[in-house]
């Protein structure tokens, strides 16, 4: 070799957050007195030294071009010096000092088709994960869903008028990127076939015995086809979690007609008030109906619209159903009561109800 | 967009409509600076036709040195769509609470103009800037880019993952302990573990400030670090009055909202029984200018939460109840050495921690990594006589 080799860079690690921090939050860091909520989608911080930092919230796709991102850029440089942060649920938020700039930039986000929004007690952006964009085991889309149901919420983003938080998750099969498993509703997409097993495929690129332990329920089990070896799937036994495909692409899962959504109610994260608790199954079933997945939007929208109308102020959905029960749950909301809502995994007798205490619904005179 | 088939994407196109932010519209201005985005549009709209995804699985690609910070994606469709043929996803760290400036936002996207399809999440559902797509060749130049502007990958596989964290004391009067700051430096503790998969599956840790848990930690992080403090909630009793004279019904919205029913609203006074309080933030959610977290601040650490696969959905649950804020990084590291250490003595393949802890038994888990159980640890003792005595405890 004539040259040395460039040194590669490598295990720096991310880049220190300081050097991205708005002046006033460096000055301030660690010391901040209370905050407070002007208008939806706006908040101002307020430190122990009186300053105060604003900050406008709004609301993303998720996939975002580089297009958007520069132009991100450039409102942070026209409105705030160039300080900008993103947040847990996708949002992009602006950190101004100065809130003569908070209407302009609130309008030049409106103007460009970002609405502001996602605080306290509104719909925050829908977690999600990368679907049919980008995933090999998605049983459904992600972005187009999320755009859907948003289009039909999108009030509840920009005004601050339910409950409580309402936090929505999607997840496009079972291994949850999207953790839909403590959101107030989470849509979640599922298999409903066991895997089809390509045996020439098998051979070549998967190990039996890998693929074997793989399976929670021990449904998958050595077997010769056409005097080779390969394996078979107990049908029966089969609970299409695509473990076995994540293990071994010849297990394949995706299935046109059989795949599809369900619909999962009363999880939380925060330990405000109640404890964490998880998303129960509130719909087990319904279509891949693309573009529009109209099936979906409305069962989203009737569960936020009965949510809205009978929780009390402060009430989570989970802490809602608590209250009221999961019978008048199901009474209020339409949706039909199944065998597939009674739980038949791990531990599932902890989730019958063993009590007497059965609500028994009463006329048209009931108040809730 | 250079022939016909490209140009029929008539199922993605009605989602350009509707006031919500459009991801078509995304794609459709990246395709702007690179070719591949109308090949991605049409096969998505080929998914959206037949209701089922077109990528295949991995395999092996990556950054030389790493065996992490690449996902790898091939299209199962790429004589029609060539260029989406190989559409690999860099993770790139994040900085920690997601902070930017226009400056550092602007490099990434020139970065990523150069190598890849100009798509991105803004973030990754574990916290990464996730840059969507690009051809095998790209990774090692793109890698090097990123290297020499300060931005390294992140985790994904059987490693440590990257680490996030809530926006902390950068912007939060409740965070108890330096979310960012820790989550920063655990970071850069462990870079080996993030970019060399050395587990037998993930692990993720999250740093949220207080119970509120923005980023979510008691649900998707094997390690759960959840700010706390542990004196009385500090009180403004003048501001009380001022949010009582507002029409905030103290006693409805706050005091019966109470978990623990610590709270009495008197004659205009607000009393709080520090001994019975389980901070659940509810009374300092509402009433921000009146109350606020103690000034003995420090952490719980919780473990084990996981999505389902496999055995089912976990939250984490408590390890240690209370770390001052000052001893938490060197609590953290003893910590994870142990964890780690058993974990990799007795865990099977993609067996997360919390389903290990659950095989072989909270108190079994306790012995190996050292702990003395606490009360604080379970919700109830055992309901069930089945206890297995260990030998030298009978007479």
């Amino acid at each position: 070799m004539a040259t040395e080799p460039v040194k590669r860079i490598t295990d720096i690690g991310p880049p220190h957050f300081e050097q991205f921090l708005h002046p006033v939050i460096r000055r301030n860091y660690g010391r901040w007195r209370h905050h407070e909520s002007p208008a939806p989608g706006v908040l101002c911080h307020v430190a122990e030294s009186g300053e105060r930092i604003y900050t406008v919230r709004a609301g993303s796709p998720r996939l975002l071009s580089i297009q958007t991102l520069r132009f991100f850029a450039d409102l942070a440089d026209r409105h705030c010096g160039g300080y900008l942060r993103f947040t847990s649920r996708h949002n992009v938020e602006f950190l101004l000092d100065d809130p003569t700039h908070i209407e302009p930039l609130k309008q030049e986000l409106l103007a460009a088709g970002f609405p502001v929004g996602g605080t306290n007690n509104a719909i925050s952006n829908i977690v999600h994960t990368q679907g049919w964009i980008h995933c090999h085991s998605s049983a459904t889309d992600a972005s187009g869903i999320v755009k859907n149901v948003m289009d039909a919420l999108y009030d509840h983003f920009t005004h601050e008028d339910l409950p409580a938080k309402l936090r929505i998750a999607l997840a496009c099969c079972l291994n949850m990127c999207g953790a839909v498993h403590c959101s107030d509703i989470a849509i979640l997409g599922i298999h409903r076939k066991p895997p089809k097993i390509q045996h020439d495929l098998l051979r070549k690129v998967c190990e039996i015995p890998t693929l074997i332990a793989s399976c929670p329920t021990g449904a998958i089990r050595p077997a010769a086809i056409d005097g080779k070896q390969s394996v078979e799937v107990v049908e029966a036994a089969c609970m299409f979690c695509g473990n076995c495909y994540t293990v071994c692409p010849a297990m394949t899962m995706n299935d046109p007609e059989n795949d599809g959504l369900s619909i999962w109610v009363g999880g939380k994260v925060s330990n405000a008030r109640s404890a964490p608790k998880f998303t129960r199954l509130a719909i087990p079933f319904l279509p891949n109906n693309p573009p529009h997945w109209p099936e979906v939007v409305e069962a989203v929208v009737n569960i936020v619209q009965v949510y809205a109308e009978h929780a009390r102020k402060y009430e989570r959905m989970g802490e809602w159903i608590e209250r009221i029960g999961w019978p008048r749950f199901f009474q209020l909301t339409g949706i039909p009561f199944t065998r597939y809502h009674i739980d038949d995994f791990k531990y599932a007798g902890l989730s019958y109800a063993r009590s007497t205490h059965i609500r028994f619904q009463g006329g048209a005179s009931e108040v809730l | 967009m250079t022939n016909d088939k490209h140009k029929k994407t008539e199922l993605l196109d009605q989602l350009e409509r509707g006031p919500w932010p459009s991801f078509v519209k995304e794609i459709k201005k990246a395709g702007e600076t690179s070719p591949v985005c109308g090949d991605l549009l049409g096969q998505l709209e080929l998914s959206y036709r037949e209701k089922k995804g077109h990528w295949k699985h991995g395999g092996i690609v990556g950054v030389r040195g790493y065996g992490s910070g690449v996902i790898g994606r091939y299209s199962d469709v790429p004589e029609e769509y060539p260029n989406v043929a190989h559409f690999h996803t860099l993770r790139v760290n994040q900085p920690a609470g997601w902070f930017y400036t226009s400056a550092a936002l602007r490099t990434l996207c020139d970065i990523w103009e150069r190598h890849g399809s100009g798509l991105t999440n803004m973030h990754g559902a574990t916290g990464d800037i996730v840059f969507l797509g690009t051809k095998t060749d790209e990774l090692e130049p793109t890698f090097q880019e990123l290297t020499a502007a300060g931005f390294d990958l992140g985790g994904s596989g059987s490693d440590m993952r990257t680490p996030s964290c809530c926006v902390g004391n950068a912007r939060c009067e409740w965070s108890c302990y330096d979310t960012m700051g820790v989550c920063y430096r655990i970071t850069q503790a462990y870079q080996d573990e993030i970019h060399r998969p050395p587990f037998p599956y993930k692990f993720k840790i999250k740093f949220s400030g207080c119970p509120n848990d923005c980023v979510a930690a008691i649900a998707r992080a094997d390690l759960s670090v959840i700010g706390i403090w542990k004196d009385a909630i500090r009180q403004d009793d003048a501001a009380v009055a001022e949010y009582a004279a507002n029409g905030l019904d103290i006693r409805r919205d706050v005091c019966e909202r109470c978990p623990s029913k610590c709270m009495i609203w008197e004659q205009g006074k607000l009393s709080i029984q520090t001994g019975e309080c389980v901070r659940c933030m509810h009374c300092i959610n509402v009433m921000p200018k009146a109350l606020r977290p103690g000034t003995e601040k420090g952490a719980a650490i919780l473990i084990g939460a996981k999505a389902p696969i496999v055995q089912g959905a976990l939250l984490s649950s408590v390890l240690v109840p209370f770390v001052p804020a000052g001893e938490l990084e060197d609590t953290l590291k003893e910590l994870l050495s142990r964890v780690w250490e058993f974990w990799d003595e007795y865990g099977k393949s993609r067996e997360r921690i919390g389903e290990l802890i659950q095989r072989v038994g909270m108190a079994n888990f306790l012995d190996a990594i050292g702990l003395d159980p606490v009360p604080e640890m379970i919700a109830a003792p055992r309901d069930n006589p089945y206890i297995f005595f260990q030998s030298g405890d009978e007479k």
